[in-house]
């Protein structure tokens, strides 16, 4: 072949031409952006069905990293919105242990000393009741549910943020009578869907005045039967200890509360306190889905690279197909780059079509999700830019061995094809 | 004057010792219409190739337009092709699913001319070759002859130097074979030069130049009186 023999003149600096050397005639029109993206998608068109199938690996492998990252930002969305509503302020105290392993007691007065403590805004208690609560006296002993019994200060609903679904909450008449809130878990478990029935408790009946709806800060109080703090101790044998106190610290005080709690509820021992902020607890368990969501980002990009294969199969079939037309484009003038960049572009739209119908797939896999869990929709912007550009990155890839082998095809072979 | 094309000595041999053009000189004249003739394995396709720059000789030099095609770079040589050169194959190569006034305007895309001027002029050319009522039909609509028409068009809407006709009436009946070779005859007339390669001799009859091959040798190469060939 003579061609590197010309390649060899040419890098020695002969002139190329002997006539009419210079002059813009001589030199390839470059193709305008628009007459790039006709001549790639010309090729595209021709073959829908092949065309929407390859496209189809991609957006598989796009819509699945879309959505995790989308499921991913709603919960975190949501857990944002939850805090919001919920606040972040609100600290717990519990005893912990004492220094002979068995369970420590706040003092009797921590809920008062800890509410007038400066920087909180309130402070409200419950203390485990040693009771059991039954749906009626026939029940046997052990099918305790799980519930537990507290007795509740009147003030725990404003410190934590309770709301009712169904009757009130106790006040100062009913607080000194038999009479229960539910929280929602035990409510369903004890089958009460509404106040003014009985139920077995601390074998006595005591009659429900109200059901809490469920709190993501304090879900304790989800599978708890509370009574008043005057009835726990007259009727249930109940010690005055509290055993949690909940406590609304000043936004912007909420760390130095925390530092003084503990001396706060226990001044002699206050090791044997253990303070924490439900907030954090919250954040953390979403945390701990990161892993997981590693794993499906990875899956995705399996996908994905799949799709990219599929691709690259599509287009070396399209190149050997299409040997005529490239003979005929170059006898029209094409050069070889011309015919690179040809079905390069070609690969890239092929590819672009998979990633924007991908990120389409992905935004409504989110959505769906998202909606089924009650959480708003949110797909990060960057994710759906990330995912077209690593598409067309994609597509370059994959067209790169089939364009350079259409552009390398000498004219006459291509024309020899029938 | 500078002939449109000249061979100088060529040759052209493959990969085993397979010689398709064993030292030709020749040289076609602006407007000139000629027919280059031969059986096959002649090296009539070899020989549309040298011309049409689509390939280079193993020996010898092939000047268009008084250039060294053995000289240009690919690039060169592609807008060469482009600007200078008209193609049209037996086989048409028309893109289906695209009108004919696209096909016709893709016949400028590697020209630099823009989108507009390029169907503004694909529909002259079309008119041209008397297809102006079929401009937006898709090739499978037109049939053989008017294919190779839209064929045409695309080679010259360029208005190249040389048209390059390999076998046009290969396809076709005789009947709308010579209405394609009529229509050769009227672009020849009006000053474009026109090469036409094939294997029928009464085809070749028909032109006022006559260039025989065989075996990769020139083995007659004649001209019509003056007169028949101003006709």
């Amino acid at each position: 072949m003579n061609r590197p023999k010309m390649r060899r003149g040419k890098h020695k600096g002969l002139p190329e031409v002997a006539v009419a050397a210079n002059g813009p005639d001589d030199l390839p029109a470059r193709l305008g952006p628009r007459d790039v993206l006709r001549v790639g998608a010309a090729g595209l068109r021709a073959r829908p069905l092949r065309v929407f199938l390859s496209a189809l690996g991609i957006a598989i492998g796009i819509a699945a990293m879309i959505g995790v990252v989308g499921i991913s930002t709603s919960s975190r969305a949501q857990l944002q919105e939850t805090l919001d509503r919920l606040g972040t302020n609100l600290l717990t105290v519990a005893p912990g242990k004492d220094f002979f392993g068995s369970d420590a007691k706040l003092p009797k007065e921590s809920v008062g000393m800890i509410a007038r403590m400066p920087g909180v805004l309130s402070g409200s208690g419950t203390g485990s009741v040693d009771a059991k609560v039954y749906r009626n006296d026939h029940i046997d002993a052990g099918e305790t549910g799980g519930i537990s019994v507290q007795a509740a200060r009147l003030d725990l609903p404003q410190t934590v943020g309770l709301t009712m679904a169904a009757g009130n909450w106790l006040n100062a008449g009913t607080s000194r009578y038999p009479a229960v809130v539910l929280g929602s878990a035990a409510a369903e478990r004890l089958g009460v869907a509404t106040p003014n029935q009985q139920v077995w408790l601390g074998s006595q009946w005591f009659t429900v005045v109200g059901i809490l709806e469920s709190n993501a800060l304090a879900p304790e109080l989800d599978s708890a039967a509370i009574v008043g703090w005057e009835v726990a101790q007259s009727r249930l044998g109940f010690d005055g200890h509290p055993t949690t106190v909940y406590t609304r610290a000043k936004k912007d005080q909420v760390e130095a509360v925390r530092e003084l709690l503990a001396a706060t509820a226990n001044p002699e021992s206050p090791n044997e306190i253990e303070v924490s902020r439900p907030s954090d607890a919250l954040a953390a368990e979403k945390a701990t889905n990161k892993a997981f969501t590693g794993l499906l980002l990875g899956l995705g990009g399996v996908a994905l690279l799949v799709g990219g294969v599929g691709v690259a199969n599509t287009m070396v079939i399209s190149v050997l197909e299409r040997r005529a037309e490239i003979g005929l484009r170059r006898s029209l003038g094409a050069t070889r780059g011309q015919i690179r960049l040809q079905f390069l572009t070609e690969s890239q739209l092929l590819a672009a079509l998979g990633g924007i119908g991908g990120v389409g797939l992905g935004i409504v896999v989110t959505a769906i999700y998202a909606l089924t869990q009650g959480w708003p929709t949110v797909v990060p912007p960057w994710a759906m830019a990330g995912g077209v550009v690593a598409t067309l990155f994609i597509g370059a890839i994959a067209g790169l061995y089939p364009a350079v082998r259409a552009a390398r095809l000498a004219p006459t072979e291509a024309l020899a094809t029938p | 004057m500078t002939p449109v094309v000249e061979l100088r000595e060529v040759s052209k041999t493959y990969p085993g010792d397979v010689t398709a053009l064993d030292t030709v000189s020749l040289a076609i004249e602006a407007g000139e219409l000629v027919a280059i003739v031969g059986p096959s394995g002649s090296g009539k396709s070899t020989m549309l190739h040298l011309l049409g720059t689509l390939d280079r000789p193993s020996k010898g030099t092939v000047l268009m337009e008084g250039r060294d095609v053995s000289r240009l770079s690919d690039r060169r040589l592609s807008a060469l092709r482009g600007r200078r050169i008209g193609f049209v194959f037996q086989q048409f190569h028309l893109a289906s699913g695209v009108s004919a006034i696209d096909n016709v305007a893709d016949g400028l895309l590697y020209g630099g001319v823009p989108p507009g001027e390029r169907r503004r002029r694909a529909r002259r050319a079309l008119e041209r070759v008397g297809l102006g009522h079929r401009l937006d039909h898709r090739p499978h609509q037109l049939s053989g002859g008017e294919k190779q028409r839209v064929a045409i068009a695309r080679a010259v809407v360029g208005e190249p130097a040389m048209l390059l006709a390999d076998e046009p009436t290969g396809a076709l009946d005789s009947v709308t074979g010579a209405g394609v070779i009529d229509l050769l005859r009227e672009l020849a007339r009006a000053g474009t030069t026109v090469l036409l390669i094939t294997h029928d001799r009464d085809i070749a009859a028909l032109l006022p130049r006559q260039i025989q091959l065989h075996d990769g040798r020139v083995v007659r190469d004649e001209r019509a009186p003056v007169a028949e060939a101003a006709r």
